[in-house]
């Protein structure tokens, strides 16, 4: 019942975060048909005509929610043969391939490196991890992506320089893209971890003789990352949508680059589709991340 | 108590195994996904993801090279030095008075998917441009037909009153509101490309989107990815099909400078041809490479300063501002790319023209000018500012560096008081339209080789101006240039006109002029030239090892039909 009501409130959120988008792109100074050369005004006419851009504001708002029904976002006023759809369509899955791959990277490294930590409580390896984890949240993807590619491609040649292609293509962007998140991670599990061992529950486990491998793996774990889990929603909305930096450094065909650049063309069709498509993502995952909790954690219950 | 022996630390495993199944079919279908792709025989970075692949909408450079690349016009320009010669139409004729050109077809021309292309396809592509309902920007670069302004403003709505008819299948009549010098190479541009009726008026906006396209030019595109790749095919049905020298040509749409660079290196790429990749901070070094070609090209960076705005109303302060700026160390010391300083707005290299030598480099009568002025040392002058645009990708900070630059050249020698302005770009041209600026960083690009490209955004009615500059002798000297037959004369009315811009009133200041530069290794590399329009035809331009076997390897330069003798 909870989350039948949640997901029903997902529309009216979009909603309102359409309308907002949609007022604020207009509000920004300049236009989409501003450019180097000038267009004449006869000819600027005919393009806001085109676009129905001459309309009242009530009614463009309302053109734009009719095509939303029918899950079109209109068309791209920079790359005229496009639509927003078109570009959602071909750019989305790269993004989020490489946003999951990013996200499997960040979870496999970060759980045991942030276990391993809270484990060893105190010792060298703990401020061994702890240094790895800050030095990945510390350095920021722009660093990261041209070392990773300095090293590994241009140097060693292991992995190509750029493109997206082959398998081998993915795997430095990924590393560039996940690293962030990995500390993120092996910090939140550092936390988990450290606040169940103390739980009584433990206690009584050890107590009955469990071994310390299956007590950790069995006991500790499940409880340790439901942080990462709740975590993991706004971080995997984050990942599929694609990163403009990553993207960028090693010329993926994502969506990342289309979420920037679209602001600084001005380009209002796109700008409030991806601003929609981000929202919608990022409401549906941490409804699912919400419905995970409840279901890994027995003690988490809603209403 | 426990609350660790609810079900989730033994059955955890076993419920996520879907979750596990999931993933590993995702992972799976995105290796599946990674095609055995085919070897191009070329693969050329032409630049950032075009806007359009449409003759009638794009208006960057880079897309207009790849436009070229699959439609034709009636001429096309010469790989070496750009000029206008036949394409679609084999010769013509001129009327004495310069303003009616006939041109006639080559026979048996055919679209690349069949059909005969004829001249009414011509008139299409041509009217198409110009209706309102396309909304090409570019479309003043047919208002030299007759009739056109107004069917473009939509004050006439009838087609048949533009100065384009179809004589007949081969024939074409042209009518010219001026003699324009010029119109043959304007041919050649994409904006005057034939696109195909049936295609447009079936599918509308998405026509280029529908395979196959119909093309009019030497390749076909088979594929387009969005920021990924397109690749091109040889068109069989091209006129000249048997001098197109690639079948499989791949284009990467691709923005950074060190990313191309990087994959030029790892020897992914043939050519990259644009000067925007090459990473700056590295273009002097770069520049000593026999790989990379640097060339004279048709664009001038320049200053416009609004004379609408005192004390930029007087001419002696604007050539004031002009005289102590050191160009020379603005091209050795920031843009190194080997640009050359410019003291007037026409780039070296326009057949007949010389331009005028402006005004240089001056200190002591420039603080002579201001002291007339009425500012002797600078004093009373107020605070302005030099405006100028965040470069898109924000990498190089070329702008900006100039920008400091010119701050110090004024103070130093003046006694002024600049402050920098950063704006993105959208604001900064709506800035600048707005004349709500004072000084402010422009460039402008040669659309075709003739002193007109540059000279007529300064006439009073040019939406182009931008600073508020009107003078009813710049405009009386450049209309009676446009209607001048004789070329001699032609240009000494615009050296005049130019004389007048850029030394008497300076409603700009002109800093260098762009250079060009491609790299790609000429040892493997052929038919590629440089000339002042960096117009490349991909169909003259050939790899000469590496081909795959079993195909014939051109190794001399391609024989290009002379143009046609002018009547």
């Amino acid at each position: 019942m909870y989350f039948l009501k949640r997901t029903l409130l997902i529309f009216p959120i979009l909603l309102l975060i359409s309308f907002i988008s949609f007022s604020l792109v207009r509000l920004a100074p300049g236009g989409p048909f501003d450019g180097e050369r000038k267009t004449s005004p006869e000819i600027e006419r005919n393009l806001r005509a085109k676009y129905h851009l001459d309309e009242s504001f009530p009614q463009q708002y309302l053109r734009y929610l009719g095509g939303l029904l029918h899950g079109d976002l209109g068309p791209s006023l920079k790359y005229r043969n496009h639509t927003v759809n078109d570009v959602i369509r071909q750019a989305l899955p790269v993004s989020m391939t490489l946003g999951f791959l990013a996200f499997l990277f960040a979870w496999g490294t970060g759980v045991p490196l942030g276990f391993i930590s809270a484990v060893y409580r105190g010792r060298w390896p703990d401020h061994l991890g702890n240094l790895i984890a800050l030095l990945a949240v510390c350095v920021p993807g722009f660093v990261v992506g041209p070392i990773l590619l300095m090293v590994f491609a241009v140097h060693w040649h292991l992995f190509p320089v750029a493109l997206w292609d082959s398998p081998s293509h993915a795997v430095l962007p990924t590393v560039a893209l996940g690293l962030y998140f990995a500390g993120k991670i092996a910090r939140l599990t550092r936390e988990g971890v450290s606040n169940v061992l103390p739980s009584e529950f433990i206690k009584a486990a050890r107590a009955k003789g469990l071994s310390d491998f299956s007590l950790l793996v069995r006991h500790v774990l499940p409880l340790a990352i439901l942080p990462v889990v709740s975590y993991s929603g706004p971080m995997l909305a984050d990942l599929l949508t694609g990163s403009f930096v990553v993207e960028n450094i090693f010329q993926i065909p994502g969506i990342g680059v289309f979420m920037v650049n679209s602001s600084i063309n001005l380009d209002y069709p796109m700008i409030t589709g991806l601003v929609l498509l981000y929202a919608a993502l990022l409401l549906a995952l941490n409804l699912m991340v919400d419905a995970l909790g409840a279901w890994l954690d027995p003690r988490i219950r809603y209403e | 108590m426990s609350h660790g022996a609810s079900p989730l630390t033994t059955d955890t495993p076993r419920r996520l195994q879907p979750v596990l199944v999931a993933v590993l079919v995702w992972l799976l279908g995105f290796c599946g996904g990674c095609e055995v792709a085919s070897k191009p025989d070329l693969a050329i970075i032409n630049g950032a993801e075009p806007e359009s692949l449409d003759p009638a909408l794009i208006t960057a450079q880079p897309d207009t090279r790849l436009v070229l690349a699959m439609f034709a016009g009636l001429t096309r320009n010469d790989p070496k030095t750009g000029a206008a010669i036949p394409d679609l139409a084999s010769s013509w004729d001129i009327s004495p008075d310069s303003k009616t050109y006939i041109f006639h077809l080559r026979p048996k021309l055919r679209w690349s998917t069949g059909g005969p292309l004829t001249s009414a396809d011509v008139v299409y592509s041509w009217r198409r441009v110009l209706d309102p309902i396309t909304a090409a920007t570019y479309a003043g670069q047919l208002l030299f037909l007759k009739g056109a302004e107004a069917f473009n403003g939509g004050k006439n709505r009838d087609p048949s009153s533009l100065g384009v008819k179809a004589l007949d299948k081969q024939t074409l009549q042209v009518d010219l509101v001026n003699p324009t010098p010029f119109f043959l190479e304007l041919c050649a541009s994409q904006i005057y490309c034939v696109v195909p009726a049936h295609a447009i008026e079936k599918y509308g906006d998405r026509w280029i989107k529908q395979q196959p396209v119909p093309v009019s030019g030497a390749y076909q595109l088979e594929f387009w990815r969005i920021n990924d790749k397109i690749r091109f095919r040889r068109n069989p049905n091209y006129w000249d099909a048997a001098n197109t020298r690639n079948e499989l040509v791949d284009v990467y749409p691709i923005g950074s400078d060190k990313a191309a660079l990087n994959l030029y290196e790892a020897g992914q790429i043939d050519i990259v041809w644009d000067k925007e990749l090459v990473p700056s901070e590295l273009v002097d070094l770069l520049l000593q490479r026999p790989d990379f070609h640097r060339f004279d090209y048709l664009g001038t960076y320049f200053i416009r300063l609004n004379v609408t705005r005192k004390p930029l109303d007087d001419p002696r302060v604007r050539q004031a501002l002009a005289l102590v700026i050191d160009k020379k160390r603005l091209v050795e010391k920031i843009t190194r790319g080997g640009e050359r300083p410019a003291s007037n707005m026409t780039p070296a290299g326009i057949p007949h023209y010389t331009p005028p030598t402006g005004l240089g480099y001056d200190p002591v009568r420039a603080r002579r000018l201001l002291a007339e002025a009425g500012y002797p040392g600078g004093h009373g002058f107020p605070v302005f500012h030099y405006l100028y645009n965040a470069a898109a990708g924000g990498g190089a900070k070329t702008h900006e560096k100039i920008g400091v630059e010119l701050k110090e050249m004024w103070r130093q020698e003046l006694g002024l008081t600049v402050e920098l302005q950063r704006m993105e770009s959208k604001i900064y041209w709506a800035t600048m339209d707005a004349l709500d600026y004072e000084t402010c960083r422009s460039s402008w690009v040669g659309d075709y080789n003739d002193p007109n490209t540059f000279l007529d955004l300064f006439m009073s009615n040019n939406g182009n101006n931008r600073t508020g500059w009107k003078n009813p002798r710049y405009d009386a000297l450049m209309n009676r240039a446009n209607s001048e037959r004789n070329v001699e004369a032609r240009m000494t009315l615009l050296r005049q006109a130019e004389k007048l811009l850029v030394e008497d009133e300076m409603p700009v200041v002109p800093l260098f002029f762009y250079a060009g530069i491609n790299y790609f290794d000429e040892r493997k590399i052929t038919g590629i030239y440089n000339n002042v329009l960096d117009v490349h035809p991909l169909n003259a331009i050939a790899k000469l090892a590496g081909r795959p076997a079993g195909r014939v390897t051109a190794m001399s330069a391609p024989t290009l039909p002379k143009p046609a003798a002018l009547p």
